[in-house]
Protein backbone atom coordinates (compact mmCIF):
# COMPACT_ATOMS: atom_id res chain seq x y z
CA UNK A 1 0.00 0.00 0.00
CA UNK A 2 3.16 2.23 0.49
CA UNK A 3 3.43 2.09 -2.96
CA UNK A 4 0.32 3.13 -4.05
CA UNK A 5 0.04 6.58 -3.56
CA UNK A 6 3.39 7.56 -5.70
CA UNK A 7 1.91 5.36 -8.55
CA UNK A 8 -1.53 6.96 -9.13
CA UNK A 9 -0.36 10.25 -7.97
CA UNK A 10 -0.86 13.02 -11.61
CA UNK A 11 0.16 16.36 -10.37
CA UNK A 12 -2.72 19.30 -10.31
CA UNK A 13 -5.80 16.71 -9.87
CA UNK A 14 -6.26 17.04 -6.47
CA UNK A 15 -6.63 20.72 -7.04
CA UNK A 16 -8.78 20.52 -9.91
CA UNK A 17 -10.99 17.75 -7.81
CA UNK A 18 -11.00 20.27 -4.59
CA UNK A 19 -11.85 23.02 -7.14
CA UNK A 20 -14.44 21.14 -8.43
CA UNK A 21 -16.31 20.17 -5.30
CA UNK A 22 -16.11 24.11 -4.35
CA UNK A 23 -17.60 24.66 -7.73
CA UNK A 24 -20.25 22.17 -6.83
CA UNK A 25 -21.27 23.26 -3.79
CA UNK A 26 -20.45 27.29 -3.50
CA UNK A 27 -23.92 28.34 -5.52
CA UNK A 28 -25.84 25.76 -3.27
CA UNK A 29 -24.18 27.39 -0.16
CA UNK A 30 -24.72 30.84 -1.35
CA UNK A 31 -28.33 30.10 -2.24
CA UNK A 32 -29.04 28.72 1.21
CA UNK A 33 -27.13 31.46 3.27
CA UNK A 34 -29.12 33.93 1.57
CA UNK A 35 -32.37 32.56 1.81
CA UNK A 36 -31.95 33.91 5.60
CA UNK A 37 -31.05 37.58 4.62
CA UNK A 38 -33.02 39.78 6.25
CA UNK A 39 -32.35 42.20 2.97
CA UNK A 40 -32.93 41.74 -0.67
CA UNK A 41 -29.47 42.28 -2.16
CA UNK A 42 -28.39 38.71 -3.41
CA UNK A 43 -25.06 39.89 -2.44
CA UNK A 44 -25.40 42.77 0.66
CA UNK A 45 -25.90 40.02 4.18
CA UNK A 46 -28.74 42.26 5.76
CA UNK A 47 -28.95 39.99 9.06
CA UNK A 48 -30.55 37.20 9.81
CA UNK A 49 -34.08 36.59 8.70
CA UNK A 50 -37.03 33.92 8.38
CA UNK A 51 -38.92 36.86 6.48
CA UNK A 52 -38.43 34.87 2.94
CA UNK A 53 -39.60 31.41 4.55
CA UNK A 54 -42.75 32.98 6.52
CA UNK A 55 -43.40 35.14 3.01
CA UNK A 56 -43.36 31.91 0.70
CA UNK A 57 -45.37 30.05 3.54
CA UNK A 58 -47.81 32.54 2.90
CA UNK A 59 -47.80 33.03 -0.79
CA UNK A 60 -50.91 31.06 -1.66
CA UNK A 61 -49.30 30.28 -5.17
CA UNK A 62 -46.48 28.77 -3.78
CA UNK A 63 -48.90 26.60 -1.06
CA UNK A 64 -50.65 25.67 -4.06
CA UNK A 65 -47.99 25.01 -6.76
CA UNK A 66 -45.91 22.86 -3.59
CA UNK A 67 -49.19 20.78 -2.87
CA UNK A 68 -49.56 19.95 -6.55
CA UNK A 69 -46.26 18.98 -7.22
CA UNK A 70 -46.14 16.74 -3.91
CA UNK A 71 -49.50 15.37 -5.36
CA UNK A 72 -48.24 15.14 -8.66
CA UNK A 73 -45.02 12.92 -7.66
CA UNK A 74 -46.60 10.71 -5.46
CA UNK A 75 -49.28 9.82 -7.81
CA UNK A 76 -46.80 9.45 -10.97
CA UNK A 77 -43.92 7.49 -8.76
CA UNK A 78 -46.27 4.95 -7.26
CA UNK A 79 -48.04 4.37 -10.79
CA UNK A 80 -44.59 4.11 -12.83
CA UNK A 81 -42.67 2.23 -9.69
CA UNK A 82 -45.81 -0.73 -10.16
CA UNK A 83 -45.80 -0.72 -13.73
CA UNK A 84 -42.14 -0.88 -13.85
CA UNK A 85 -41.84 -4.00 -11.37
CA UNK A 86 -44.34 -5.54 -12.98
CA UNK A 87 -42.97 -5.24 -16.65
CA UNK A 88 -39.54 -6.02 -14.56
CA UNK A 89 -40.32 -9.46 -13.31
CA UNK A 90 -41.85 -10.48 -16.34
CA UNK A 91 -38.60 -9.44 -18.30
CA UNK A 92 -35.46 -10.54 -16.14
CA UNK A 93 -34.24 -13.69 -15.36
CA UNK A 94 -36.34 -15.49 -18.20
CA UNK A 95 -34.91 -16.53 -21.37
CA UNK A 96 -34.75 -13.91 -24.04
CA UNK A 97 -38.62 -14.17 -25.37
CA UNK A 98 -39.62 -12.70 -28.56
CA UNK A 99 -40.36 -9.26 -28.09
CA UNK A 100 -38.29 -8.58 -25.38
CA UNK A 101 -36.31 -5.86 -27.04
CA UNK A 102 -39.27 -4.36 -28.51
CA UNK A 103 -40.49 -4.42 -24.81
CA UNK A 104 -37.14 -2.81 -23.47
CA UNK A 105 -36.30 -0.37 -26.13
CA UNK A 106 -40.61 1.27 -25.38
CA UNK A 107 -39.78 1.18 -21.33
CA UNK A 108 -36.46 3.36 -22.21
CA UNK A 109 -37.80 5.72 -25.09
CA UNK A 110 -38.60 8.37 -22.75
CA UNK A 111 -34.91 8.46 -21.94
CA UNK A 112 -33.59 8.66 -25.23
CA UNK A 113 -35.49 11.66 -26.59
CA UNK A 114 -34.66 14.88 -25.54
CA UNK A 115 -37.18 16.47 -23.16
CA UNK A 116 -38.40 19.60 -25.37
CA UNK A 117 -39.06 16.96 -27.99
CA UNK A 118 -41.57 15.01 -25.56
CA UNK A 119 -43.11 18.09 -24.60
CA UNK A 120 -43.99 20.07 -27.58
CA UNK A 121 -45.44 16.48 -28.44
CA UNK A 122 -47.23 16.43 -25.52
CA UNK A 123 -48.25 20.03 -26.46
CA UNK A 124 -49.73 19.37 -29.63
CA UNK A 125 -51.74 16.29 -28.32
CA UNK A 126 -52.87 17.29 -25.35
CA UNK A 127 -54.04 20.62 -26.65
CA UNK A 128 -56.58 18.37 -29.68
CA UNK A 129 -57.90 15.87 -26.80
CA UNK A 130 -59.07 19.24 -24.55
CA UNK A 131 -60.36 19.90 -27.78
CA UNK A 132 -62.21 17.14 -28.74
CA UNK A 133 -63.63 15.91 -25.19
CA UNK A 134 -63.44 19.05 -22.68
CA UNK A 135 -61.47 16.84 -20.38
CA UNK A 136 -59.12 19.35 -18.78
CA UNK A 137 -58.06 17.64 -15.59
CA UNK A 138 -54.70 16.48 -14.20
CA UNK A 139 -54.92 13.60 -15.92
CA UNK A 140 -52.99 14.94 -19.01
CA UNK A 141 -49.96 15.89 -16.41
CA UNK A 142 -50.21 12.21 -14.44
CA UNK A 143 -50.23 10.29 -18.18
CA UNK A 144 -47.20 12.31 -19.32
CA UNK A 145 -45.02 11.96 -15.80
CA UNK A 146 -45.60 8.12 -15.22
CA UNK A 147 -44.55 8.09 -18.78
CA UNK A 148 -41.33 9.39 -17.99
CA UNK A 149 -40.69 8.15 -15.19
CA UNK A 150 -41.46 4.55 -15.98
CA UNK A 151 -37.61 4.15 -17.20
CA UNK A 152 -36.23 5.49 -13.53
CA UNK A 153 -38.45 3.09 -12.10
CA UNK A 154 -37.77 0.74 -14.04
CA UNK A 155 -33.79 0.38 -13.91
CA UNK A 156 -32.98 0.21 -10.49
CA UNK A 157 -35.83 -2.89 -9.82
CA UNK A 158 -34.36 -4.58 -13.01
CA UNK A 159 -31.00 -4.20 -11.69
CA UNK A 160 -31.69 -5.57 -8.48
CA UNK A 161 -33.87 -8.40 -10.03
CA UNK A 162 -30.30 -9.04 -11.96
CA UNK A 163 -28.02 -9.76 -8.68
CA UNK A 164 -31.09 -11.59 -6.50
CA UNK A 165 -30.61 -15.04 -6.22
CA UNK A 166 -32.96 -17.59 -7.80
CA UNK A 167 -32.79 -20.55 -5.53
CA UNK A 168 -34.17 -19.40 -2.72
CA UNK A 169 -37.34 -18.80 -4.93
CA UNK A 170 -36.88 -22.17 -6.45
CA UNK A 171 -36.68 -23.35 -2.71
CA UNK A 172 -39.81 -21.95 -1.36
CA UNK A 173 -41.49 -23.42 -4.50
CA UNK A 174 -40.10 -26.98 -3.64
CA UNK A 175 -41.16 -26.65 -0.19
CA UNK A 176 -44.76 -26.57 -1.50
CA UNK A 177 -44.98 -22.57 -1.70
CA UNK A 178 -47.63 -21.08 -3.99
CA UNK A 179 -46.55 -18.79 -6.69
CA UNK A 180 -48.46 -15.80 -4.76
CA UNK A 181 -47.03 -16.93 -1.28
CA UNK A 182 -43.38 -17.28 -2.68
CA UNK A 183 -43.33 -14.07 -4.27
CA UNK A 184 -44.80 -12.37 -1.08
CA UNK A 185 -42.51 -14.03 1.05
CA UNK A 186 -39.07 -14.21 -0.59
CA UNK A 187 -39.29 -12.27 -4.12
CA UNK A 188 -40.84 -9.35 -2.67
CA UNK A 189 -38.66 -8.74 0.46
CA UNK A 190 -35.85 -9.11 -1.85
CA UNK A 191 -36.44 -7.00 -4.05
CA UNK A 192 -38.21 -3.90 -2.07
CA UNK A 193 -34.41 -2.06 -2.12
CA UNK A 194 -35.00 -1.90 -5.94
CA UNK A 195 -38.71 -1.18 -5.67
CA UNK A 196 -37.80 1.54 -2.95
CA UNK A 197 -35.08 3.05 -5.45
CA UNK A 198 -37.02 3.04 -8.02
CA UNK A 199 -39.74 5.18 -6.59
CA UNK A 200 -37.18 7.80 -4.83
CA UNK A 201 -36.01 8.19 -8.28
CA UNK A 202 -38.99 8.36 -9.85
CA UNK A 203 -40.32 10.94 -7.71
CA UNK A 204 -37.43 12.93 -7.73
CA UNK A 205 -37.38 12.73 -11.56
CA UNK A 206 -41.35 13.98 -11.13
CA UNK A 207 -40.76 16.83 -9.41
CA UNK A 208 -37.38 17.91 -11.03
CA UNK A 209 -39.69 17.71 -14.10
CA UNK A 210 -40.52 21.38 -15.58
CA UNK A 211 -40.23 21.35 -19.60
CA UNK A 212 -42.85 18.85 -19.84
CA UNK A 213 -44.80 19.80 -17.08
CA UNK A 214 -44.68 23.61 -18.46
CA UNK A 215 -46.48 22.50 -21.91
CA UNK A 216 -48.92 20.32 -20.90
CA UNK A 217 -50.41 22.08 -18.06
CA UNK A 218 -53.15 24.30 -18.59
CA UNK A 219 -53.84 27.52 -16.37
CA UNK A 220 -54.14 26.76 -12.68
CA UNK A 221 -51.90 23.31 -13.11
CA UNK A 222 -48.73 24.91 -11.86
CA UNK A 223 -46.22 22.91 -9.61
CA UNK A 224 -43.24 24.50 -7.57
CA UNK A 225 -40.87 24.50 -10.86
CA UNK A 226 -43.38 25.80 -13.58
CA UNK A 227 -44.04 27.70 -10.79
CA UNK A 228 -40.11 29.68 -10.35
CA UNK A 229 -40.02 30.01 -14.05
CA UNK A 230 -42.73 31.88 -14.60
CA UNK A 231 -41.18 33.83 -11.99
CA UNK A 232 -38.08 34.52 -13.95
CA UNK A 233 -38.69 37.97 -15.64
CA UNK A 234 -40.33 39.41 -12.50
CA UNK A 235 -37.91 40.52 -10.27
CA UNK A 236 -36.39 37.58 -8.28
CA UNK A 237 -37.02 38.02 -4.07
CA UNK A 238 -35.13 35.79 -1.86
CA UNK A 239 -38.74 33.89 -1.49
CA UNK A 240 -36.75 31.48 -4.14
CA UNK A 241 -33.68 31.15 -2.08
CA UNK A 242 -36.01 30.14 0.90
CA UNK A 243 -38.06 27.30 -1.64
CA UNK A 244 -34.38 26.55 -3.03
CA UNK A 245 -33.54 25.69 0.89
CA UNK A 246 -35.99 23.29 1.16
CA UNK A 247 -36.17 21.71 -1.61
CA UNK A 248 -32.09 21.11 -0.94
CA UNK A 249 -33.10 19.78 2.35
CA UNK A 250 -36.04 17.15 0.93
CA UNK A 251 -32.98 15.73 -1.60
CA UNK A 252 -30.10 15.78 0.74
CA UNK A 253 -32.44 13.64 2.48
CA UNK A 254 -33.81 11.37 -0.04
CA UNK A 255 -29.99 10.90 -1.06
CA UNK A 256 -28.93 10.04 2.40
CA UNK A 257 -32.38 7.58 1.97
CA UNK A 258 -30.86 4.94 -1.66
CA UNK A 259 -27.21 5.60 0.61
CA UNK A 260 -28.61 3.72 4.07
CA UNK A 261 -30.55 1.38 2.11
CA UNK A 262 -28.03 0.85 -0.24
CA UNK A 263 -25.68 0.24 3.08
CA UNK A 264 -28.02 -2.16 4.65
CA UNK A 265 -28.66 -4.16 1.76
CA UNK A 266 -24.76 -4.39 1.37
CA UNK A 267 -24.36 -6.09 4.49
CA UNK A 268 -27.37 -8.54 4.09
CA UNK B 1 -42.47 -16.27 -10.08
CA UNK B 2 -40.34 -18.60 -10.27
CA UNK B 3 -43.04 -21.28 -11.94
CA UNK B 4 -43.13 -18.40 -14.63
CA UNK B 5 -39.84 -19.14 -16.16
CA UNK B 6 -39.67 -23.14 -15.44
CA UNK B 7 -43.26 -23.70 -17.59
CA UNK B 8 -42.87 -22.29 -20.94
CA UNK B 9 -46.20 -22.37 -22.04
CA UNK B 10 -49.16 -20.44 -24.12
CA UNK B 11 -50.55 -18.94 -20.59
CA UNK B 12 -46.86 -18.31 -19.26
CA UNK B 13 -45.92 -16.50 -22.61
CA UNK B 14 -49.66 -14.62 -22.42
CA UNK B 15 -49.13 -13.87 -18.11
CA UNK B 16 -45.77 -12.20 -18.92
CA UNK B 17 -46.95 -9.94 -21.59
CA UNK B 18 -50.13 -8.98 -19.42
CA UNK B 19 -47.13 -8.01 -16.90
CA UNK B 20 -45.29 -5.93 -19.58
CA UNK B 21 -48.22 -4.35 -21.40
CA UNK B 22 -49.26 -1.62 -19.21
CA UNK B 23 -45.42 0.22 -18.39
CA UNK B 24 -45.37 -0.24 -22.31
CA UNK B 25 -48.58 1.31 -23.15
CA UNK B 26 -48.38 4.43 -20.29
CA UNK B 27 -45.12 5.05 -22.62
CA UNK B 28 -46.49 4.34 -25.89
CA UNK B 29 -49.13 7.09 -24.51
CA UNK B 30 -46.92 9.40 -23.07
CA UNK B 31 -44.30 9.53 -25.46
CA UNK B 32 -44.21 6.97 -28.35
CA UNK B 33 -47.88 8.37 -30.12
CA UNK B 34 -47.17 12.39 -29.58
CA UNK B 35 -43.92 11.99 -31.62
CA UNK B 36 -45.43 9.88 -34.45
CA UNK B 37 -48.27 12.77 -34.65
CA UNK B 38 -44.73 15.31 -34.56
CA UNK B 39 -43.33 12.97 -37.37
CA UNK B 40 -46.57 13.72 -39.18
CA UNK B 41 -46.90 17.12 -38.40
CA UNK B 42 -44.06 17.97 -40.15
CA UNK B 43 -44.95 16.62 -43.41
CA UNK B 44 -48.16 19.02 -43.43
CA UNK B 45 -48.46 22.95 -43.73
CA UNK B 46 -49.20 25.42 -41.01
CA UNK B 47 -52.62 26.21 -40.08
CA UNK B 48 -53.23 30.23 -40.03
CA UNK B 49 -53.48 29.85 -35.95
CA UNK B 50 -51.31 27.26 -35.43
CA UNK B 51 -52.49 23.72 -35.66
CA UNK B 52 -51.76 22.49 -39.42
CA UNK B 53 -53.70 22.22 -42.56
CA UNK B 54 -53.71 18.23 -43.65
CA UNK B 55 -51.59 19.21 -46.98
CA UNK B 56 -48.10 17.42 -48.08
CA UNK B 57 -45.45 19.33 -48.22
CA UNK B 58 -42.04 18.96 -47.32
CA UNK B 59 -41.75 22.70 -46.86
CA UNK B 60 -40.69 22.55 -43.02
CA UNK B 61 -38.20 20.01 -43.59
CA UNK B 62 -36.37 22.38 -46.17
CA UNK B 63 -36.57 25.38 -43.88
CA UNK B 64 -34.98 23.77 -40.98
CA UNK B 65 -31.60 24.25 -42.86
CA UNK B 66 -32.71 26.95 -46.03
CA UNK B 67 -34.81 30.27 -46.61
CA UNK B 68 -36.56 30.03 -49.69
CA UNK B 69 -36.89 33.11 -51.60
CA UNK B 70 -40.17 34.92 -51.87
CA UNK B 71 -40.12 36.04 -55.56
CA UNK B 72 -37.98 33.41 -57.42
CA UNK B 73 -37.87 30.28 -55.17
CA UNK B 74 -34.31 29.96 -54.62
CA UNK B 75 -33.14 28.20 -51.67
CA UNK B 76 -30.57 29.95 -49.92
CA UNK B 77 -28.84 28.84 -46.62
CA UNK B 78 -30.35 30.17 -43.35
CA UNK B 79 -29.08 32.36 -41.71
CA UNK B 80 -30.88 32.32 -38.69
CA UNK B 81 -31.33 28.54 -37.93
CA UNK B 82 -27.93 27.74 -38.90
CA UNK B 83 -26.49 30.16 -36.15
CA UNK B 84 -28.92 28.79 -33.47
CA UNK B 85 -28.12 25.11 -34.58
CA UNK B 86 -24.84 26.42 -34.42
CA UNK B 87 -24.96 27.76 -31.31
CA UNK B 88 -26.59 24.88 -29.95
CA UNK B 89 -23.93 22.64 -31.02
CA UNK B 90 -21.12 24.82 -29.88
CA UNK B 91 -22.21 25.59 -26.75
CA UNK B 92 -23.04 21.68 -26.00
CA UNK B 93 -19.64 20.97 -27.21
CA UNK B 94 -17.76 23.19 -25.37
CA UNK B 95 -19.65 22.11 -22.03
CA UNK B 96 -18.90 18.45 -23.03
CA UNK B 97 -15.28 19.86 -23.14
CA UNK B 98 -15.29 21.26 -19.63
CA UNK B 99 -17.18 18.29 -18.25
CA UNK B 100 -14.49 16.21 -19.17
CA UNK B 101 -11.53 18.62 -18.35
CA UNK B 102 -13.01 19.00 -15.06
CA UNK B 103 -14.72 15.98 -14.39
CA UNK B 104 -12.02 13.42 -15.30
CA UNK B 105 -9.28 14.71 -12.72
CA UNK B 106 -12.25 14.97 -9.96
CA UNK B 107 -13.54 10.91 -10.54
CA UNK B 108 -9.31 10.43 -10.47
CA UNK B 109 -9.14 12.03 -7.21
CA UNK B 110 -12.10 9.89 -6.01
CA UNK B 111 -11.03 6.23 -7.48
CA UNK B 112 -8.01 6.63 -5.89
CA UNK B 113 -8.93 7.47 -2.29
CA UNK B 114 -9.63 4.66 -0.04
CA UNK B 115 -12.39 2.79 -0.61
CA UNK B 116 -14.52 3.96 2.80
CA UNK B 117 -14.07 7.91 1.69
CA UNK B 118 -14.63 6.77 -1.73
CA UNK B 119 -18.48 6.56 -0.67
CA UNK B 120 -18.16 9.99 0.62
CA UNK B 121 -16.65 11.66 -2.33
CA UNK B 122 -19.13 9.65 -4.51
CA UNK B 123 -22.15 10.96 -1.96
CA UNK B 124 -20.69 14.20 -2.55
CA UNK B 125 -21.50 14.65 -5.76
CA UNK B 126 -24.89 12.70 -6.50
CA UNK B 127 -26.41 15.77 -4.04
CA UNK B 128 -26.26 18.61 -5.98
CA UNK B 129 -27.22 16.16 -8.97
CA UNK B 130 -30.36 15.11 -6.81
CA UNK B 131 -31.10 18.85 -6.41
CA UNK B 132 -33.64 20.96 -8.59
CA UNK B 133 -32.25 21.45 -11.98
CA UNK B 134 -33.99 24.92 -11.60
CA UNK B 135 -33.12 26.09 -8.04
CA UNK B 136 -28.91 24.91 -9.43
CA UNK B 137 -29.65 27.51 -12.61
CA UNK B 138 -30.89 29.88 -10.16
CA UNK B 139 -27.84 29.63 -7.66
CA UNK B 140 -25.90 30.06 -10.98
CA UNK B 141 -28.42 33.42 -11.86
CA UNK B 142 -28.07 34.63 -8.47
CA UNK B 143 -24.44 34.15 -8.01
CA UNK B 144 -23.05 36.16 -11.36
CA UNK B 145 -25.64 38.79 -11.72
CA UNK B 146 -24.25 42.07 -11.83
CA UNK B 147 -25.30 42.95 -8.24
CA UNK B 148 -24.52 39.49 -7.37
CA UNK B 149 -21.36 38.00 -5.04
CA UNK B 150 -19.09 38.08 -7.30
CA UNK B 151 -19.07 41.08 -9.00
CA UNK B 152 -19.63 42.76 -5.64
CA UNK B 153 -17.05 41.04 -4.05
CA UNK B 154 -14.53 41.63 -7.32
CA UNK B 155 -15.55 45.50 -6.93
CA UNK B 156 -14.54 45.90 -3.43
CA UNK B 157 -11.24 44.09 -3.84
CA UNK B 158 -10.77 47.21 -6.01
CA UNK B 159 -10.11 44.46 -9.69
CA UNK B 160 -12.97 46.18 -11.10
CA UNK B 161 -15.01 49.36 -11.29
CA UNK B 162 -17.68 48.07 -12.96
CA UNK B 163 -19.44 45.11 -12.94
CA UNK B 164 -18.90 42.53 -15.95
CA UNK B 165 -21.65 41.64 -17.81
CA UNK B 166 -22.00 37.78 -16.93
CA UNK B 167 -25.45 37.34 -17.27
CA UNK B 168 -27.54 36.95 -20.41
CA UNK B 169 -24.49 36.02 -22.25
CA UNK B 170 -23.34 32.51 -24.38
CA UNK B 171 -20.70 32.26 -21.30
CA UNK B 172 -23.23 32.10 -19.02
CA UNK B 173 -25.02 29.02 -20.66
CA UNK B 174 -22.06 27.74 -20.65
CA UNK B 175 -21.40 27.69 -16.80
CA UNK B 176 -25.25 26.95 -16.22
CA UNK B 177 -24.63 23.88 -18.29
CA UNK B 178 -21.82 22.60 -17.16
CA UNK B 179 -22.61 23.27 -13.37
CA UNK B 180 -25.89 20.80 -14.01
CA UNK B 181 -24.50 18.47 -15.80
CA UNK B 182 -21.07 17.95 -14.53
CA UNK B 183 -21.97 14.83 -12.19
CA UNK B 184 -23.41 13.16 -15.33
CA UNK B 185 -19.40 12.89 -16.53
CA UNK B 186 -18.09 12.45 -13.37
CA UNK B 187 -19.63 9.00 -12.74
CA UNK B 188 -19.68 7.08 -15.34
CA UNK B 189 -15.90 8.01 -15.82
CA UNK B 190 -14.99 7.20 -11.55
CA UNK B 191 -16.60 4.38 -12.88
CA UNK B 192 -14.72 2.89 -15.62
CA UNK B 193 -11.24 4.40 -13.66
CA UNK B 194 -12.53 2.65 -10.84
CA UNK B 195 -12.75 -0.71 -12.37
CA UNK B 196 -8.78 -0.07 -13.73
CA UNK B 197 -6.27 -2.54 -12.21
CA UNK B 198 -3.59 -0.75 -10.00
CA UNK B 199 -0.82 -3.46 -11.17
CA UNK B 200 -0.88 -2.23 -14.65
CA UNK B 201 0.46 1.16 -13.21
CA UNK B 202 3.02 -0.38 -10.87
CA UNK B 203 4.43 -1.81 -13.57
CA UNK B 204 4.73 1.26 -15.81
CA UNK B 205 6.26 3.10 -12.95
CA UNK B 206 8.24 0.32 -12.28
CA UNK B 207 9.47 0.33 -16.25
CA UNK B 208 10.27 4.30 -15.42
CA UNK B 209 7.25 5.27 -17.12
CA UNK B 210 6.55 9.20 -15.76
CA UNK B 211 3.22 9.62 -14.51
CA UNK B 212 1.94 12.03 -17.34
CA UNK B 213 2.87 9.04 -19.64
CA UNK B 214 0.95 6.92 -17.25
CA UNK B 215 -1.84 8.90 -17.46
CA UNK B 216 -1.91 9.37 -21.61
CA UNK B 217 -0.98 5.42 -22.36
CA UNK B 218 -2.85 3.66 -19.87
CA UNK B 219 -5.22 5.44 -17.90
CA UNK B 220 -7.33 7.41 -20.21
CA UNK B 221 -7.22 4.80 -22.99
CA UNK B 222 -8.49 2.03 -20.55
CA UNK B 223 -10.83 4.99 -19.47
CA UNK B 224 -12.28 5.49 -22.61
CA UNK B 225 -15.77 3.97 -22.71
CA UNK B 226 -16.44 5.66 -19.07
CA UNK B 227 -15.28 8.96 -21.10
CA UNK B 228 -17.62 8.25 -24.14
CA UNK B 229 -20.60 7.60 -21.93
CA UNK B 230 -20.05 10.70 -19.69
CA UNK B 231 -19.91 12.44 -22.86
CA UNK B 232 -22.45 11.62 -24.25
CA UNK B 233 -24.74 11.86 -21.05
CA UNK B 234 -23.08 14.89 -20.62
CA UNK B 235 -24.23 16.33 -24.83
CA UNK B 236 -27.65 14.88 -24.91
CA UNK B 237 -29.61 17.04 -22.18
CA UNK B 238 -27.40 19.90 -22.67
CA UNK B 239 -28.39 20.60 -26.57
CA UNK B 240 -31.98 20.28 -26.10
CA UNK B 241 -31.85 22.46 -23.03
CA UNK B 242 -34.38 24.77 -22.39
CA UNK B 243 -34.68 25.87 -19.24
CA UNK B 244 -30.78 27.14 -19.61
CA UNK B 245 -30.80 29.69 -21.84
CA UNK B 246 -34.10 31.62 -20.74
CA UNK B 247 -32.81 31.61 -17.23
CA UNK B 248 -29.11 32.59 -17.98
CA UNK B 249 -29.20 33.66 -21.73
CA UNK B 250 -31.74 35.65 -21.07
CA UNK B 251 -34.08 35.67 -23.72
CA UNK B 252 -31.58 36.90 -26.50
CA UNK B 253 -29.19 33.78 -26.79
CA UNK B 254 -31.21 31.06 -28.37
CA UNK B 255 -30.95 27.83 -28.30
CA UNK B 256 -32.29 25.06 -30.38
CA UNK B 257 -34.81 24.04 -27.74
CA UNK B 258 -36.24 27.80 -27.33
CA UNK B 259 -36.69 27.90 -31.17
CA UNK B 260 -38.73 24.93 -31.39
CA UNK B 261 -40.89 26.44 -28.08
CA UNK B 262 -41.05 29.63 -30.56
CA UNK B 263 -42.71 27.63 -32.98
CA UNK B 264 -45.55 25.79 -31.35
CA UNK B 265 -46.43 29.59 -29.44
CA UNK B 266 -45.92 32.62 -30.64
CA UNK B 267 -44.24 31.16 -34.23
CA UNK B 268 -47.50 29.25 -34.69
CA UNK B 269 -45.45 27.36 -37.35
CA UNK B 270 -46.50 22.98 -35.96
CA UNK B 271 -45.35 21.92 -38.82
CA UNK B 272 -41.72 23.84 -38.61
CA UNK B 273 -41.32 23.05 -35.08
CA UNK B 274 -41.99 19.53 -35.49
CA UNK B 275 -39.26 19.67 -38.35
CA UNK B 276 -36.62 21.23 -35.99
CA UNK B 277 -38.05 18.64 -33.41
CA UNK B 278 -36.94 15.80 -35.09
CA UNK B 279 -33.59 17.04 -36.25
CA UNK B 280 -32.60 17.89 -32.75
CA UNK B 281 -33.88 14.11 -32.59
CA UNK B 282 -31.74 12.79 -35.10
CA UNK B 283 -28.85 14.65 -33.53
CA UNK B 284 -29.06 12.78 -30.35
CA UNK B 285 -30.16 9.62 -32.21
CA UNK B 286 -26.04 9.97 -33.63
CA UNK B 287 -24.87 10.68 -30.09
CA UNK B 288 -26.46 7.26 -29.33
CA UNK B 289 -25.36 5.57 -32.04
CA UNK B 290 -21.89 6.64 -30.99
CA UNK B 291 -22.41 5.40 -27.85
CA UNK B 292 -23.00 2.02 -28.52
CA UNK B 293 -20.27 1.50 -30.86
CA UNK B 294 -17.68 3.15 -28.63
CA UNK B 295 -18.93 3.09 -25.36
CA UNK B 296 -20.24 0.70 -22.69
CA UNK B 297 -20.19 -2.13 -25.19
CA UNK B 298 -16.37 -2.14 -25.18
CA UNK B 299 -16.27 -1.89 -21.55
CA UNK B 300 -16.05 -5.77 -20.85
CA UNK B 301 -12.98 -5.82 -22.46
CA UNK B 302 -11.23 -3.85 -20.46
CA UNK B 303 -13.05 -4.66 -17.21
Amino acid sequence: MAKAFPVTHQRGFGTVAITTFIFLYAPLAVALVFAFNAGTSPAKWGGFSLRWFQSAANNQQVISASILSLKLAAISATLSTTLATLAALAMSRTPRFRGWTLAYSAISFPLMVPEIVTAVALLVVTATFRGWTGYSGLGYLVLAHTAFCVPFAYLPIRARLQTMDISLERAAGDLYASPWNAFRFVTMPLLFPGILAGFILAFVTSLDDVVITEFVKTAGQDTLPTYMLGQVRRTITPEVNAIAAVFLLISVALVMCIYVVNQRTKIN
Amino acid sequence: MASLEAVRSKSASRTRWLLISPAVLVVILGAIAPLLVIVTYSFLTPGPTGGVNYTLSFDAWTRVLFDRDVFDDTLTLSGTNLEILLRSLLLSLATTVLCLLVGFPTAYFIATRNPLNREVWLLLVTVPFWTNLLIRTFAIQDLIRNEGIINTLLIKAGFISEPIQMLFTNFAICLGLVYVYLPLMILPVYASLERQDRSLLEAASDLYARPFNVLREIIVPLAKPGIIAGSILVFIPAIGTYVTPILLGGGRNLMIGNYIEFQFGQGRDWPFGSALSLALMAIVMVALLVYIRHGDSHGHEHG
